[in-house]
C-alpha cells in the first residue's frame, strides 16, 4: 500500500488555515470595505508611503509572503478536494494545476517583494 | 400500544428479483408516545405486508443492527420514535453508501473486510507468557483509549460519511477508530504494524473532517477525533519525527 | 459468497439531501473566496512595485460596488470558515487528559475564536493609528 503524500499539502493546508482563520476576516474587513469607504478607516491608512514603506521593511516582507502564500496553499487544497466532493474527477493535472498555482503565487511574491525593494 | 392516532411510513422496497430500481411504498401506522420507529417496522411486517424485510435485535441500542435513513438522518431504528416526527411522516431508507440487498438491508460484507483490514487486536507491549499473568493496565491507561472501544458496529457513521459513498475504498471511520483504540491501548505496540494502512490515502487521508460520523454515533465514539489526531500523528511519521515526539510509539 | 444482485444508490447531489452537508459544502466553498481575495492582494503588491499611479488605480478598484459586494460576501465566508476552523480543530488535537477527565473542546474553539477577535483588534489598531 502506497504512503500517502497528503502530509505536505495537508500541513501547508494546516498552516494557511490557521492564519487565515486568524486574520483572513479583519484583513477583508479593512482593505475591501471600510478603507474603501472610508468609514472607521481613513483611506490615507492604506496610502502609497505608509504601505510602501509596509512592503520594504523584512517583517512586512515576511508576512505578506506568508499571508499570500499560505493563503493560496490552503485555498487550493480545499478547492482540489472539494472538485472530489462536487463529483468531479480531478485527477494528476488537477493536482498539479492546483498546488502548481499556488507554488507560482508564492515565487511571484517573494520576487514582487525584492522588486519593491528595501 | 396505540392511542388512536397513526402516521404514515414510507419505507424503501427493492426486490432484487422482480425490481430494476427500489421505489417507495406508504403505509398507515397506529402508534403511540413510546413507540420506536423500529416496533413501527415491525407492525407493517406482522400486520400489513410479511414481506418487508429488514434488520434488527436487541430493540435496546446495543447491538447495531438496526441501523436505517430515518428522513435522510443515519439513526437506530430502536433508538427513534416516531413520536418526534407526527404529524410528519416518517421516510424510511437503508443506509445509505452500502448497495441495497433487499428492502432496507444492505450488504455490509465491505465494512467486515474493512475491520480486519487495521489488525484490530493487541499486538503486545510485552512478550509475556499466558502463565505470567495478564498484562496489566492502570485505570488511567484505560480511559485513553475507553471512548474508542465503544463502537457497536452499528454502520451509522459509514452512512454519514460521503467520502465513503464517493470513494469505497475509504477504510471509513469505525475502522479507523478502532484502529486508534488499539494504538492508544497501553498493551499495545502495533503502531508500526497498522502504520501502512493509516498512512494510505484510504487511511487516515481519505477523510476530509465532514465531522458528520461524530454527530450521529450513538455510542459517541467520535470516529472523527480518532481519525484526524492520526493526521497529525501520520504527518510526523511522515517527516520522521514520531519517533523523537512519541517515543513509547503509543497514539 | 453468492449474492442477489445489489443495487447501488447514485451519489449525484448527495450534499443537497441533508443541511449539514450543506454547512460543509459552504465550509469548502469559502476556500473559493479565500482564493480570489488573496488574487486580489498579489494584484495589488503588483501594483504597488509599479508605482503611485498604480497603486492609487488599485486602491480605486477596492471602491467598485463589484468590488464591495465581493468583500462583503468574502467576508462573511471567510468568517464561516474562521469559526468553523475553530470548531473542528479540537478533532485534531491528541486525546489530552487532566485528572483522568477529557479536554472539552470548547476550550480549544473558545480559545482560537478569541485569538481571532485579538488579532482582528491588533491589526486594526495598527492600521488605523500606527
Amino acid at each position: 500500500m502506497k504512503r500517502s503524500h497528503e502530509p505536505i499539502f495537508w500541513s501547508l493546508f494546516g498552516a494557511g488555515g490557521v492564519l487565515s482563520a486568524l486574520i483572513a476576516p479583519v484583513l477583508i474587513f479593512i482593505t475591501g470595505i471600510i478603507a474603501p469607504i472610508g468609514i472607521w478607516m481613513p483611506p490615507e491608512a492604506l496610502d502609497y508611503p505608509r504601505v510602501l514603506g509596509f512592503a520594504q521593511h523584512w517583517f512586512g516582507k515576511l508576512l505578506i509572503l506568508a499571508v499570500i502564500s499560505l493563503f493560496l496553499f490552503h485555498a487550493v487544497h480545499r478547492i482540489y478536494h472539494g472538485l472530489h466532493d462536487l463529483g468531479v474527477h480531478a485527477g494528476t493535472g488537477a493536482m498539479i494545476a492546483a498546488y502548481g498555482s499556488a507554488l507560482a503565487g508564492t515565487l511571484i511574491t517573494a520576487y514582487l517583494l525584492l522588486a519593491v525593494g528595501f | 400500544m396505540a392511542d388512536g392516532r397513526t402516521i404514515e411510513i414510507e419505507v424503501l422496497r427493492y426486490n432484487p428479483e422482480k425490481d430494476a430500481e427500489p421505489h417507495f411504498q406508504s403505509f398507515q401506522v397506529p402508534f403511540s408516545h413510546d413507540t420506536s420507529v423500529l416496533q413501527g417496522l415491525q407492525y407493517i411486517k406482522d400486520r400489513l405486508d410479511g414481506s418487508l424485510t429488514f434488520r434488527w435485535s436487541c430493540r435496546m441500542a446495543i447491538c447495531g443492527s438496526c441501523g436505517k435513513m430515518v428522513n435522510g438522518r443515519p439513526e437506530l431504528s430502536c433508538h427513534t420514535f416516531l413520536r418526534d416526527y407526527y404529524p410528519g411522516k416518517v421516510r424510511i431508507e437503508p443506509l445509505s453508501n452500502f448497495p441495497i440487498v433487499r428492502d432496507l438491508v444492505i450488504d455490509q460484507s465491505d465494512f467486515l473486510k474493512k475491520l480486519e483490514s487495521v489488525k484490530p487486536y493487541i499486538i503486545p507491549r510485552e512478550d509475556k507468557d499466558v502463565k505470567d499473568g495478564e498484562h496489566l493496565q492502570t485505570p488511567r491507561q484505560m480511559q485513553q483509549y475507553y471512548q474508542y472501544s465503544q463502537c457497536i458496529n452499528c454502520l451509522l457513521c459509514y452512512a454519514a460519511c460521503p467520502q465513503y459513498g464517493l470513494k469505497p475504498e475509504f477504510t471509513g471511520p469505525a475502522a479507523l477508530a478502532l484502529l486508534h483504540r488499539y494504538n492508544a491501548d497501553s498493551r499495545d505496540r502495533g503502531w508500526e504494524e497498522r502504520a501502512e494502512l493509516l498512512n494510505a490515502e484510504q487511511g487516515v487521508w481519505g477523510c476530509t473532517l465532514v465531522g458528520y460520523c461524530s454527530e450521529v454515533c450513538p455510542k459517541h465514539v467520535d470516529p472523527a477525533h480518532a481519525i484526524n489526531q492520526n493526521k497529525v500523528n501520520s504527518t510526523m511519521d511522515y517527516f520522521g519525527v514520531r519517533k523523537f515526539l512519541m517515543p513509547r510509539g503509543g497514539a | 459468497m453468492a449474492q442477489a444482485k445489489t443495487y447501488v444508490r447514485p451519489m449525484a447531489g448527495w450534499w443537497r439531501r441533508n443541511p449539514y452537508f450543506v454547512r460543509y459544502m459552504i465550509r469548502e466553498g469559502s476556500s473559493v473566496f479565500l482564493a480570489i481575495y488573496t488574487v486580489i492582494l498579489l494584484v495589488g503588491l503588483y501594483r504597488l512595485t509599479q508605482g503611485q499611479a498604480a497603486w492609487a488605480g488599485w486602491l480605486a478598484a477596492m471602491t467598485r460596488p463589484i468590488s464591495l459586494l465581493f468583500h462583503w460576501v468574502a467576508l462573511i465566508t471567510v468568517g464561516y470558515h474562521a469559526y468553523t476552523w475553530w470548531k473542528v480543530a479540537p478533532k485534531t488535537a491528541p486525546d489530552l487528559r487532566f485528572g483522568g477527565r477529557p479536554l472539552p473542546e470548547m476550550i480549544i474553539t473558545v480559545g482560537g475564536l478569541a485569538a481571532t477577535l485579538g488579532a482582528s483588534v491588533l491589526i486594526y489598531v495598527i492600521v488605523r493609528w500606527l
